[in-house]
């Protein structure tokens, strides 16, 4: 696109538009009421809206973590049946995978930061965006109804034949899922048509934000790989509705079939999971560095690559499964080649820091501990991808310690720093710095220590998903039990001044941290249509090394309030070639 | 882009510059979204790759049990809608709305004819007892494995009449739209990827017939 | 830093299958280590020296570097090379069962192991095998997916309900090593342990020998060896407690109360129908979890069991 644009370049007249630091209209005070809330199509009120429901299942899949640790404190019964354990555990999973993790970073901040970061007024399809949320509502509606009835006890990844015989109400639960799935692909068909289209003037593929760039990655593989999850459950619900018998055994058919569809959806939603996050990184390092992103597009392209290979590694969930043996060692190769990408970005962003301007507010924060936290994470996946030391750690708490490492030291920790480095946007409110900081530090503490006794006593060879362990694990079990209350008081924290913020927050100027970033040149909270003027870009968004006045440009002619006198004084003619 | 300050026409969301953005917007995100619908059929012709591979001659046996003739005559009907929704195109270019109702209609009616031939198969292979999964009953084929071919050709002809449904469902709601004149040649997204949309049920059914009919 | 690996693993016991694992787990965790120190200080270290002077700092313009770029792509390429390489001759060589193993047959079910030997004779929940010799175990499962797993020996394999898989190992020294089961499979998943008893060469021999052909002894007996064999006491106890299941105290005779049909009292019939067919009628207050035995019990086991059953008196 960019390049048959190249030939035609027009010239177009600016002036600067300097954000309001006191807005008199903002999307909040625009459209108020619940109905308004409920039936809007504005991609910001959507995004919040996702916001409030995935904390609204990161605090029961969260109490459903505590519940599992407290029972784990003795080795035998401590206060729960077997049963009701083995419900929490696939509940904590299955919650936090399809209605935390996946939904989190794209659907909730997403969906507030993209079109601004492209200066459009909403994403392609702002009724299919409502109509995604909704699908949303729906797949947590069918899940509740499992909840309430009989519950699910077959561990998250629903592994035939035991998800075939179960007594629980596996159906509603996968159709719950097949239902959500729907959300998922229609939000990444909405991103990838908004990336491509509703850029505005100025923006070429060179000058988009990386957390752009990470969510076109993330989008490319909701939409090839949500559908095979979609056929997956549907066939897995035909087989218990008419026992079509393709996952089962004793009618010739092949549980590990089974194994193979669902990894081939559940491990590139890892990377759902995770891609978005590192986009929130390239962000958050840059603006508090006050310097330009290092490796550009070795960390935009290593996204893709990412989205990509991603798709290709599926089998080495299935090390012990009994699948062929050249398909083992595939998967095992192909799994290493996964790794580097992912470490190229991790020695880039540390290079970006490298005669920076640092400032460790509260973001900050929580990109230098998903820096630590993710890098462990990603050893032990090298550890895991390795075939003859797989044999060992597979299905034991080395692999548990290890996915928490990246879902929750990665993606989860992404989140928290986007959410407060953007926070005073879309709220207009500062949280307060001090507590912020407790709150990362009781986060980082509690974190390791959970996670870190898991991986001595998985590699010792504890099981997981077990309800009853045997005596030698009660020390770690007892330190991870313990951490993950720290851990538990840290988002309490969290939640408490995040909410104290809201009523009576110091306002948020219009660029807290002096941002280059398009999404901070509108006013905080933004305009209804994000920006009151049609946006121009000359220059890439990590171009510290520019002035201010540089990143303020809009339409000369494109309407506006006209409430800052400095508009008129600033308003000289500008040309400004785009392609 | 152009800028801001040209007038909308109405038909233009806000949040658009203008129609051009908006018509390959909608059409890009059909294009993607068929995308997903290929994935979604390619999960389904993987299990039926696979079970090919470990049973074949139980799909060269039980294919003889699909009525090759109208599978062949469904399969000229729905090549036929496609060439109708074309010509509905076509129509609304050159601005002859006249034109767009009746090939809208048309293909509503090589849809239905479509459905029609498919439950008359369907109900003529319940009464052997062919049903899919646990409730097949049928012994004429020696196969032990024989309700796999079929709950697999219950699955993919049923996902795939499912999309035809939809596809009926979606054109008829073109068609009343039509019938109010909200379409012109300045304005026919709609009509566009919704033909998209056609063109591809049009083109997995021309996958399925001869992966489950025709197999020698 | 070699007692921190050795304190994260289990002792081995079963060198020829495990010594790769364990030099390929120190190899990484040692580079690992390294890396992650270094990425952690250079962090840490630009904090500080960079940190932030006054609102008007300017930075230097450093876009990329191809140079840095592809050093730090090649050196951790060619780290994840070695490693796999690795991991796969340690793999193949799990892979590969040298031809004088002493085989023995796996049977999982929900939720218990049973051994059985060439010479008939079976056991549950331990496994007996020689020491100094390699032992391949070939696995199939009853019902649901299991995992059999050995940490002291570094081999993992799923058992599946549909077809045959192995493992191997060669226990040196008499002793005893855990076994769990790894793939979840319901209500006792944690359960489902087994032990397996190295003995020498010649005590493994006596112990076979003692073992017979599996029948021997008074119906009675023959029953309480089949119900533990079975792993019907993971489940139905044989003290009085109601678990998962009835307990199987007192049942003989006893007036049963189902969920949908009518009353019977317990007696032969009843508890053959409870083995073959067990979803047909379930006792109040219970779930319908249990197999069917068919297949499993034979007409003589099943009678055996009710022989045992009788003598369980409340």
């Amino acid at each position: 696109m960019a390049t048959a644009e190249v030939s035609n370049k027009r010239t177009l007249k600016v002036k600067r538009f300097k954000p309001s630091e006191n807005p008199k209209k903002t999307f909040l005070t625009e459209e108020k009421g619940l109905w308004a809330w409920l039936t809007t199509v504005d991609h910001k009120k959507i995004g919040l809206m996702y916001l409030g429901s995935v904390a609204f299942f990161f605090l029961l899949g969260g109490v459903l973590a505590l519940l599992l640790r407290t029972e784990l404190l003795t080795p035998a019964k401590t206060f729960i049946e077997a049963d009701t354990y083995n419900q929490f555990f696939t509940l904590h999973g299955a919650i936090m995978v399809f209605f935390v993790l996946v939904p989190s970073i794209p659907a909730a901040l997403g969906n507030f930061i993209l079109p601004m970061q492209l200066g459009a007024k909403d994403v392609a399809f702002p009724r299919l965006n409502l109509a995604s949320f909704y699908i949303y509502v729906i797949g947590a509606i069918f899940t509740f109804i499992a909840l309430a009835n009989n519950g699910l006890d077959t561990g998250w990844t629903f592994y035939t034949p035991y998800s075939t015989d179960s007594t629980s109400s596996v159906i509603w639960v996968t159709l719950g899922i097949f239902i959500l799935g729907f959300s998922s692909i229609l939000t990444g068909t909405n991103f990838i048509t908004t990336i491509h289209k509703m850029r505005a003037p100025g923006i070429t593929w060179g000058k988009l934000p990386l957390n752009i760039w990470a969510l076109y990655a993330t989008s490319i593989i909701q939409v090839l790989a949500t559908p095979v999850l979609a056929i997956t459950l549907l066939l897995l619900t035909m087989e218990r509705f008419l026992g079509i018998g393709i996952f089962d055994p004793s009618m010739g058919g092949d549980p590990v079939l089974f194994q193979h569809f669902f990894w081939f959806y559940s491990h590139p939603a890892v990377y759902i999971m995770i891609v978005p996050g590192f986009g929130i990184i390239s962000e958050v390092i840059t603006t508090f560095s006050k310097k330009h992103i290092f490796g550009y597009w070795a960390i935009a392209l290593s996204s893709l690559a990412i989205a990509f290979i991603g798709f290709l590694v599926w089998g080495h969930h299935m090390f012990t499964s009994g699948q062929s043996a050249v398909a083992t060692t595939v998967f095992s190769f192909l799994t290493f080649l996964v790794g580097i990408p992912t470490g190229i970005k991790i020695l880039n962003w540390v290079a970006t820091l490298y005669k920076g301007s640092i400032e460790m507010k509260t973001p900050m924060l929580y990109v230098f501990i998903f820096l630590f936290l993710f890098s462990i994470g990603g050893f032990t996946g090298i550890m895991l991808g390795s075939l003859a030391a797989d044999i060992h750690l597979h299905d034991t708490y080395y692999v548990v310690a290890h996915f928490h490492y990246v879902m929750m030291g990665g993606t989860l920790i992404a989140l928290l720093a986007g959410l407060h480095y953007w926070w005073p946007k879309m709220t207009g409110k500062m949280y307060n710095e001090f507590q912020a900081k407790v709150g990362a530090f009781l986060i980082f503490v509690g974190f390791n220590l959970t996670f870190l006794p898991q991986f001595i006593m998985g590699s010792q060879g504890m099981p997981r998903r077990y309800y009853n362990y045997i005596d030698q694990f009660t020390i770690f079990h007892q330190t991870s039990t313990i951490g993950s209350y720290i851990l538990g008081v840290g988002f309490l924290l969290i939640a408490y001044y995040l909410f104290i913020s809201m009523i009576r927050g110091e306002k948020a100027p219009a660029n807290p941290w002096g941002s280059r970033g398009l999404e901070w040149q509108a006013t905080s909270p933004p305009d209804l249509h994000n920006f009151d003027h049609t946006p121009v870009i000359i220059n890439g968004p990590y171009d510290y090394h520019k002035p201010m006045e540089e990143f303020q440009l809009g339409l000369a002619d494109s309407h506006h309030n006209g409430h800052d006198p400095s508009h008129e004084a600033a308003g000289a003619k500008k040309e400004v070639a785009t392609n | 882009m152009a800028n801001h300050s040209t007038s909308h026409p109405t038909h233009v969301q806000h949040h658009f510059v203008d129609s051009d953005q908006q018509f390959d917007s909608a059409k890009m995100g059909m294009w993607v979204f068929l995308v997903n619908e290929i994935l979604f059929f390619g999960g389904l012709f993987c299990a039926y790759i696979v079970y090919r591979a470990w049973y074949p001659e139980l799909f060269t046996e039980a294919a003889l049990e699909l009525n090759t003739f109208w599978g062949a005559v469904n399969t000229v009907v729905l090549i036929g809608s496609s060439l109708t929704v074309a010509m509905a195109i076509r129509s609304v270019q050159k601005d002859q709305i006249e034109g767009l109702k009746k090939n809208l209609l048309i293909t509503i009616a090589l849809a239905v004819v479509f459905m029609v031939i498919k439950g008359f198969e369907y109900a003529h292979k319940f009464e052997y007892g062919i049903f899919p999964g646990e409730y097949y009953t049928y012994e004429g084929l020696q196969h032990a494995q024989a309700a796999i071919f079929f709950s697999i050709y219950y699955m993919l002809t049923g996902v795939h009449a499912l999309h035809v449904i939809i596809g009926i469902g979606l054109i008829w709601w073109i068609y009343v739209r039509a019938k109010r004149g909200e379409f012109s040649s300045e304005y026919y997204t709609p009509v566009e990827i919704t033909g998209l949309y056609w063109h591809l049920v049009d083109l997995i059914w021309i996958f399925l017939f001869p992966l489950l009919y025709l197999i020698e | 830093m070699g007692s921190l690996f050795d304190f994260m693993l289990p002792e081995l016991k079963s060198p020829l299958t495990g010594a790769t694992t364990d030099a390929v787990m120190g190899f990484v965790h040692i580079v690992s280590f390294i890396l992650l120190a270094g990425v952690t200080i250079a962090m840490i270290y630009f904090a500080i020296k960079y940190r932030r002077k006054s609102d008007d700092d300017e930075t230097p313009l450093i876009t990329h570097n191809n140079k840095l770029e592809i050093t730090w792509s090649v050196i951790p390429l060619l780290l994840v090379f070695i490693v796999f390489g690795w991991g796969y001759k340690g793999w193949l060589n799990l892979k590969t069962v040298p031809d004088n193993a002493y085989e023995i047959q796996v049977s999982a079910y929900k939720w218990g192991w049973t051994f059985k030997y060439d010479t008939g004779a079976q056991v549950g929940n331990e496994v007996h095998v020689p020491a100094g010799r390699p032992v391949k175990l070939v696995m199939q499962s009853q019902d649901v997916l299991h995992s059999f797993f050995v940490p002291d020996y570094r081999i993992k394999q799923d058992v599946l309900p549909n077809r045959y898989t192995y493992v191997w190992f060669q226990a040196e020294e008499a002793g005893e090593s855990q076994v769990f089961c790894t793939e979840y499979c319901g209500t006792s998943h944690s359960d489902m342990l087994a032990k397996v008893i190295v003995h020498t060469e010649e005590d493994f021999k006596a112990w076979l020998d003692e073992q017979g052909t599996g029948g021997g002894g008074t119906p009675e007996e023959r029953g309480e060896n089949l119900i533990t064999l079975q792993g019907c006491v993971s489940c139905h106890s044989v003290d009085g407690s109601d678990g998962i299941a009835p307990t199987f105290q007192g049942l003989w005779g006893k007036e049963r109360n189902f969920q949908e049909a009518a009353s019977v009292s317990a007696d032969e019939n009843y508890i053959r129908e409870s083995i073959l067919d067990p979803s047909a009628k379930i006792v109040e207050g219970f779930q319908n979890q249990m197999v069917s035995y068919e297949g499993r019990l034979s007409d003589d086991d099943i009678s055996d069991i009710i022989e045992y059953i009788k003598t369980l008196e409340e």
